[in-house]
């Protein structure tokens, strides 16, 4: 398999030169220092490193660069949502760890459903780990978000 | 002995010694640094810099140094670490109410040791008691100087000055308004003042104000760097080879030679540093090493035997605190007059920390030098390790923690800081290491798994009926926080037993106060239930203390407890670190699965500083304390962790978040006591409570199963 030597990422085309196996989190945080996205397991189960590929919420940990390659991908350094502003006011966030993987996933969500109910949030809001334990802040930004729209 | 809790757990769990030896940073050096301005430091009973304080009377962690440049620009410096408490907006808050200055203005400088001034570490709910006092009279000090230096500028009497928003104004100058006012920096350009922190400044009260994060975009547009995503140029990237088992030796290691690769082999510790993380993956793959195991002991393996090896292994408590010749036959007298006796025993499981983000290091030598940036509670006992570990002294070591994600007392060790750095020295550039999660949930240290057995009596007839006689309680292995109750029993004895821990053990947010007051409240509950009495009622029955029942009855009231209709419903109360909390929750049991429903907690801490930051602490800690009820536990044996990862160790998710009312039970009249930890320790056992009046299942171990 060839190396993968092109990614748009946040609407730029940037070179890069990586194995194609290689996560597309290491290519994200080590090739291109975009350090937003987190590593928290490795294995797809915290979010940390959730990113937008053509729109779809992906964990960038457990996702080939390859996979990656001729798509549009967003990173938190991509985003200008009125959810961040939203958790700032809510207060949905700690250590901040979560926040960039949360609020990428929360976007997913309002890009896809403007008004989702409590239920839906959950559900997709899921497999986002936040072990300071803000759940309960993030579903009231995510809703004040929707409020607004 | 020492008298507070807090101190037992540090002595008893604390992984590494505190240095024989402590040295001030040399003030001049200090002064030297910042420039001119205004300077106030600490001074213990008037001593200069450079004489060790240990074991004098003044706490180590007191120290906080505050700097107005000549350009007025404030900055305070303070050992203490921000891993998502929010102290770093609380420290600044206490700062600008007493300098009377605009929040923006202040910036904190934190755990550096190049900087800032020693501190013993952040942890144990002690930034608010004693770091925030010592910040105001910092600060206050400050004020007080900047007033006279303007009294003197402007020629008036102190009296005739105030000050707000960052100027002091003087109400009888004449001419223009303009000249009347005056920022802090027109005082202090050209100065090089120093002040020392005045013991009886007069401080103001907090102002119990809500003030979002600081900083709080950085977090929201991923701008923040954390350990990991720190680089410096030339930068390796480390991973080490991990033994197969606990305790396991390495006795041959075949290491290929790697282009580009350091190896690092010296006695137990191999890792590699390496261009990039493949390649340090890669190259520790290739790693041919042998090793020689240790025979595990019988009760090193999760469930009932564990329970039963740290009984057998238990140290008979003599000499603890709560323990007395007396206290056995007291017991004895309070048993024969009780109608009713219960016991019960009562376990909890190691759990782990799991902060999101791992333990990381970037370690880097210049020449006899060494700065290492880490994710820690101890910056100062990191660099006291790595001064140790490398043989050179502590001033040629400079330790940084950025604001870190998270640690709940996990982060109080400097290993990975030793492995970094040891790396960095056979590669000569600086190295990055970021343990990965397997290795965060293996060689890290754990919450203290603990058995706890209780006997107590209570009076069912006669006037004094629903009087808890007597209580013995005895706790292996777990530890001795919040060992000891409010509740009024006349004759107690109350024990803690440390035992051989099988696994690596150490500090945890709330550390034994979540086991001890787990054992207690629910066996509160048996009595309650033996008594056919009201749980509720049956507390206060046996409370006199005014600030317990207070927060009992707000979250009773706010619960609605007590009408009647409600099923699977129970209630827990308690005190630790100076703050009183009560928890009320009510379950639902579907196929076996505990699902919690509402919870309400009334907490009252003293004087509350940040209103909405205190509710999200309580918030969070309710919501970790749910992983430890319902879910959380290691599974080892056979010297090994047998669920390291996150899709084998359930944490708590948005599905699992009942609805969470928090009662704050303010003070303003007493000291305000921390609220990072005390919130954690009230959800298990009313939980354990709920099942049990919903469908008569009494449960005795966490993690909760039915």
């Amino acid at each position: 398999m060839p190396r993968v030597t092109e990614l748009t990422i946040n609407g730029t085309r940037r070179p890069i030169d990586a194995e194609p196996d290689v996560p597309l989190l290491t290519v994200l945080r080590d090739h291109l220092d975009l350090t937003g996205s987190k590593y928290g397991c490795g294995e797809g189960q915290c979010g940390a490193c959730t990113v937008l590929l053509d729109g779809q919420p992906v964990r960038s940990c457990i996702l080939p660069v390859r996979a990656a390659a001729g798509k549009r991908i967003t990173t938190i350094e991509g985003i200008h949502h009125p959810l961040q502003d939203a958790f700032v006011e809510e207060g949905a966030m700690q250590c901040g760890y979560c926040t960039s993987g949360m609020i990428v996933s929360g976007v997913a969500l309002l890009n896809k459903t403007p008004h989702p109910s409590r239920d839906e949030i959950v559900r997709h809001m899921n497999g986002n780990v936040c072990r300071c334990g803000t759940y309960l802040r993030i579903v009231a930004a995510i809703q004040k978000t929707a409020q607004h729209a | 002995m020492p008298e507070a809790p807090a101190q037992i757990e540090l002595e008893r769990y604390e992984l590494t010694a505190p240095p024989a030896y402590r040295f001030a940073v040399d003030r001049r050096d200090f002064i030297g640094l910042l420039g001119g301005g205004l300077l106030v430091v600490f001074s213990a009973g008037g001593q200069e810099s450079g004489r060790g304080r240990r074991g004098e009377a003044a706490p180590q962690d007191l120290d906080a140094w505050l700097h107005i440049g000549e350009d007025g620009a404030v900055s305070i410096y303070t050992g203490k670490t921000e891993v998502g408490q929010n102290i770093r907006t609380s420290l600044s808050q206490a700062a600008a109410e007493e300098l009377h200055c605009p929040l923006a203005s202040i910036k904190l400088v934190m755990a550096d040791t190049a900087l800032t001034p020693y501190d013993m570490g952040t942890f144990g709910s002690r930034t608010t008691p004693t770091m925030a006092p010592q910040v105001r009279r910092a600060a206050a000090t400050a004020r007080e100087a900047l007033l006279d230096l303007a009294a003197e500028k402007w020629q008036v009497d102190r009296a005739m000055l105030s000050i707000a928003d960052g100027r002091i104004a003087c109400s009888g100058v004449a001419g223009g308004a303009g000249a009347s006012t005056m920022g802090f920096g027109e005082l202090t350009k050209g100065g090089k003042l120093t002040a020392t922190i005045a013991r009886d400044v007069p401080l103001a009260r907090p102002l119990s104000q809500s003030a979002p994060k600081l900083a709080a975009r950085e977090f929201v547009t991923g701008q923040h760097k954390y350990t990991p995503d720190l680089t410096r140029p030339g930068m390796l990237y480390g991973r080490v080879l991990r033994p197969p088992e606990f305790g396991a030796t390495l006795t041959n290691l075949d290491a290929p030679a790697l282009p580009g690769v350091t190896i690092v082999h010296e006695k137990n510790f191999v890792g590699v540093a390496a261009p990039d993380a493949q390649a340090a993956a890669a190259a520790i793959r290739q790693l041919k090493a042998e090793w020689k195991r240790e025979p595990v002991p019988p009760g090193a393996v999760s469930g009932p035997k564990l329970y039963e090896y740290l009984k057998q292994t238990a140290e008979p408590g003599e000499g603890d605190t709560h323990e007395s010749a007396d206290a056995a036959k007291a017991v004895a007298e309070g048993m024969a007059a009780a109608d009713i006796k219960l016991q019960g025993a009562y376990t909890v499981a190691y759990i782990a920390h799991a902060p999101l983000e791992p333990r990381a290091a970037l370690a880097e030598w210049d020449g006899g030098k060494l700065t290492v940036r880490t994710g820690s509670q101890v910056p100062f006992g990191v660099r006291t390790e790595l001064a140790s570990s490398f043989g050179i002294p502590e001033d040629r070591i400079r330790v940084i923690v950025p604001d870190t994600g998270s640690a709940y007392g996990g982060k109080h060790s400097g290993e990975c800081a030793v492995e970094a750095a040891r790396l960095a020295k056979a590669a000569g550039k600086p190295v990055k290491l970021v343990w990965t999660r397997e290795e965060e949930f293996t060689w890290a240290y754990f919450r203290p798994a603990g058995l706890i057995e209780i006997s107590s009596g209570v009076r069912e007839h006669g006037a004094d009926a629903g009087a808890i006689t007597a209580w013995e309680c005895h706790n292996y292995n777990s530890g001795g926080s919040g060992l000891v109750s409010k509740y009024d029993i006349p004759k107690q004895r109350n024990v803690f037993h440390p035992a051989n821990s099988p696994l690596r053990q150490g500090s945890y947010r709330g550390l034994a106060a979540t086991a001890n007051h787990f054992a207690r409240e629910v066996h509160i509950d048996e009595l309650a239930h033996a008594l056919k009495m009201d749980p509720l009622e049956f507390r206060l029955k046996n409370l006199k203390d005014a600030r317990l029942r207070a927060v009992l009855q707000a979250a009773a009231e706010r619960f609605g407890w007590g009408n009647g209709q409600d099923k699977g419903i129970g209630i827990s109360c308690g005190f630790e670190k100076n703050g009183y909390i009560a928890t009320c929750a009510q379950v639902e049991v579907e196929d076996k699965r505990i699902r919690i429903l509402r919870v309400v907690e009334a907490f009252d801490c003293g004087a509350v500083v940040n209103p909405d930051h205190l509710k999200n602490q309580i918030q969070g800690a309710i919501s970790m304390a749910i992983g430890g009820a319902l879910f959380e536990q290691m599974r080892f044996g056979d010297g090994q962790i047998l669920n390291p990862r996150f899709s084998q160790y359930r944490v708590p998710r948005f599905s699992d978040m009942p609805e969470i009312e928090v009662v704050l039970v303010d003070r303003p009249d007493l000291p305000s006591a921390g609220a990072g930890e005390t919130p954690i320790v009230g959800l298990a056992p009313a939980v354990a409570n709920a099942v049990f009046h919903l469908n008569g299942t009494r449960l005795r171990s966490l993690p909760l199963e039915l």
